[in-house]
């Protein structure tokens, strides 16, 4: 069974959530606009939808996470699952327990769904292809390959933001592209969506091969990248890139393409910078431009909760249909 | 063993095939008789043969035994994986008589207890004859010089580097020129390790689109422009194993024509398959050096076709499920390959035109030549291994049909073409198709 359909059942809805290439535009849509409904729980007082009522999922941490994994647990308490948090240490699997005699001891606990965080590229798709049937396992990051759930709500933001109409934008996506699971998502999101112009900026050692063949511009120059942008996505900087002589120093970075307030002015004056945090404050970008006006980075973080809510009650809806169909609000 | 079949040193005449022996320039509808383990005559019985055992062929194809130069038989070291006679029983049934193993087993081939134990071993079992390639350096670390002169005395055919390539150019060197005053050819795995960096995936568009970690071209090639500079210098002969890529090939054919000592070989995978295999994260297509562009595939079956590559491999590496049981880039790299090396060569006539007799000459006399070994031919007097397939035969290849131990092979569900349906070794049959071992 090719990755792509690995996460689709034969009607077309969502088995899994393993990465955004596969996905169908209205499939993507539908999770959107799903995840608007949602952004209406959280405004109200009482934050809970029973949904997922009696539902068991497993937060599988491989790697260190701290929003990805609080926001995935507040988005499955909101539904009111119960919610267990594994964070394994990747020695500790090393040390004789294989990934599937893991897998198979949590689904002896009768477990509903597995949200995955794992070092290599190709895990989530792993094990959704060796869970038992009754279970869906929701990427939260693969290795370089895929963050989907960032990526629709990078598209969330945008369509909140800028309106429906992808076709009219352009979008630059600034940093480390080649170790990036989330550029590599937002790049087959955004030209899900017929985005008019998707353009990465980085140094070479910092894009991939054929970068081009994702359907995107490359520049290594920052002006000409985000000319004109009605976005800027400014990518975290791992600081182990200086070690495998990528970089020379978080300081010519900077110097080359950090966003400040003066090089934002290459782009539309109505553009939005975002950012999956956590920001390295003056190195990808200066605080003025992440504290400023056109800043929406955290209102990245709050629709986060609603796109994962909406993830996990959709891809939940398929085994709840057989009992009764709940109103997905 | 099967009672119905002929005892050791008995004569045999195989009769109404298509004899095929490229070392000859033979291709024609002979018999060919075979006495005291050797072949008698090709053709003509040789004078009063009465043949006590007789092998009809009559629509199969006759050819020598095969000849693979890298099949990791996992012992010693690693029996959890596959064994001497679990391999060696898969070789007979794919019509391989003579098996090479690179060096890195566990320990390394280089001392001759090793290369002793492995003969041994191989003579026991006796379904196929396994020669060994030692160490180029001590336990395989690029540190201390193995006792080549030694290893030579106790049997190898060569020394290599394995999967471990040299990082030290100097040691490389002399490595090479110590190999050269012993009349010894060097095995050379052609890999930058620098520019490997720890990749699984052919660095393009596919490893960029699944973000796996990427092995360059230049991975190989600079390791190929370093050896090739080296060889020059050091006057040894020199083989390179597993080229991956089309600009590796070109290398090597223009220090062919440049009278440089030097042979290659690729494997069979390398010939079928490309990243698009790799791309729902296939972990049985994960192999070292990883499948290349469609490109590269083209460009090595013209090195094939035209000899530049004188050898196709199996590079059988047999692995236990579990080993393929994990995300991609944590899975053990490397296919089972004995059972399926003939049928997937055979497609290289039918989809790649290349002549019968070609294609079985890199299956024998090829790659028998690079080990410096009187095998891959059915000359009078030579050792009669001999390898009898149905050309015809159509087939799904299914676990079941795999003899390894190692059942991990892509190649399953394929539609393939060929079949084997005796083995001799030195003249006794150590494979049937009916299912005699």
């Amino acid at each position: 069974m090719s990755a792509s359909n690995l996460q689709i059942d034969s009607r077309g809805r969502l088995r899994h959530f393993l990465s955004i290439e596969g996905l169908t535009r209205p499939l993507l849509t539908d999770v959107l606009d799903t995840a608007e409904s949602f952004a209406g729980v959280a405004e109200q007082s009482i934050k809970k939808v029973p949904l997922l009522r009696g539902r068991t999922i497993v937060n599988l941490f491989f790697e260190a996470s701290t929003r990805t994994r609080t926001t995935f647990e507040l988005a499955a308490k909101r539904l009111s699952a119960d919610v267990l948090n594994i964070n394994i240490n990747a020695s500790s699997t090393v040390k004789g327990e294989t990934l599937l005699d893991m897998l198979r001891n949590l689904e002896a606990m009768h477990c509903d769904m597995f949200v995955v965080r794992h070092a290599d590229s190709g895990a989530a798709h792993f094990m959704a292809r060796h869970v038992a049937p009754h279970i869906s396992v929701i990427n939260a990051g693969d290795g370089r390959h895929s963050h989907p759930t960032q990526a629709l709500l990078d598209m969330f933001t945008i369509r909140r933001e800028k309106g429906p109409d992808f076709g009219r934008l352009r979008v630059a996506i600034v940093g480390d592209i080649q170790h990036s699971r989330v550029a590599r998502s937002q790049i087959h999101a955004l030209n899900l969506l017929n985005t008019g112009q998707v353009h990465v900026v980085a140094p070479k050692t910092l894009v991939p091969a054929q970068a081009e063949q994702l359907g995107v511009k490359v520049y290594h120059n920052l002006a000409d990248g985000i000319r004109d942008a009605d976005v800027v996505i400014m990518l975290r900087l791992q600081r182990e890139r200086m070690q495998g002589a990528l970089l020379p120093s978080e300081h010519e970075y900077f110097q080359l393409f950090g966003l400040t307030e003066e090089r934002l002015a290459y782009a539309k004056p109505d553009a939005i910078v975002m950012h999956p945090g956590p920001i390295n404050r003056g190195v990808e970008m200066d605080s003025q431009v992440a504290d400023g006006p056109r800043s929406v980075i955290l209102q990245q973080v709050t629709h986060g909760i609603a796109v994962r809510m909406a993830v996990m009650s959709m891809a939940m809806r398929r085994k709840t249909a057989s009992e009764t169909e709940p109103e997905i609000p | 063993m099967s009672a119905t079949l002929p005892e050791s040193g008995a004569r045999i005449r195989i009769h109404g095939g298509r004899l095929v022996d490229p070392a000859n320039r033979i291709d024609d509808a002979l018999d060919l008789y075979v006495a005291d383990g050797r072949v008698a005559g090709v053709g003509e019985p040789p004078a009063q043969f009465r043949a006590d055992h007789e092998i009809d062929a009559t629509g199969q194809v006759v050819c020598p035994g095969l000849v693979d130069l890298c099949a990791r038989l996992r012992e010693p070291g690693q029996e959890h994986k596959a064994t001497i006679a679990s391999e060696t029983r898969a070789a007979a049934a794919g019509g391989i008589t003579t098996l090479c193993s690179p060096p890195d087993t566990d320990p390394v081939i280089d001392t001759p207890a090793l290369v002793q134990l492995l003969r041994e071993r191989s003579e026991r079992t006796g379904y196929a004859r396994v020669v060994a390639v030692g160490a180029l350096t001590q336990g395989l670390a690029g540190e201390h010089l193995s006792e080549m002169a030694a290893l030579k005395k106790a049997g190898c055919i060569g020394v290599g580097n394995a999967g471990a390539p040299l990082t030290n150019t100097l040691i490389q060197r002399r490595a090479l020129e110590y190999a050269a005053s012993f009349d010894l050819t060097v095995f050379l795995h052609p890999e930058d390790q620098w520019l490997s960096n720890n990749g699984c995936a052919h660095e393009g568009a596919i490893a960029t689109r699944l973000g796996l970690p990427g092995v360059p071209e230049a991975a190989e090639t600079a390791a190929v422009a370093r050896d090739l500079a080296l060889i020059e210098q050091s006057g040894v002969r020199a083989h390179f194993c597993r080229l991956s890529t089309a600009r590796a090939v070109r290398m090597v054919a223009r220090a062919q024509y440049d009278g440089l000592p030097v042979s290659a070989d690729t494997a069979i995978p390398y010939l079928h398959l490309t990243e698009m295999d790799v791309a729902d994260f296939n972990s049985l297509c994960h192999v070292a050096p990883p499948l290349r562009t469609q490109r590269d595939r083209d460009g090595l079956r013209a090195g094939v076709a035209q000899g530049t590559l004188a050898a196709i491999c199996s590079d059988h590496q047999p692995h236990e499920p579990d080993a393929k049981l994990a995300p991609f880039p944590s899975t053990e790299p490397g296919i089972s390959g004995l059972d399926t090396l003939l049928p997937l060569a055979l497609r290289l006539a039918r989809d790649g035109g290349m002549p019968l007799s070609e294609v079985i000459a890199r299956l024998t006399c090829g790659p028998a030549g690079i080990l410096g070994l009187p095998y891959g031919t059915l000359s009078p007097g030579a050792s009669a291994d001999v390898c009898v397939f149905d050309p015809q035969a159509g087939w799904r290849l299914t676990l079941a049909d795999l003899h390894s131990r190692g059942l991990n092979t892509p190649f399953v569900g394929w539609e393939l073409t060929g079949r084997v349906t005796h083995t001799l070794l030195a003249g006794r049959v150590v494979y049937t198709g009916d299912g005699h071992h």
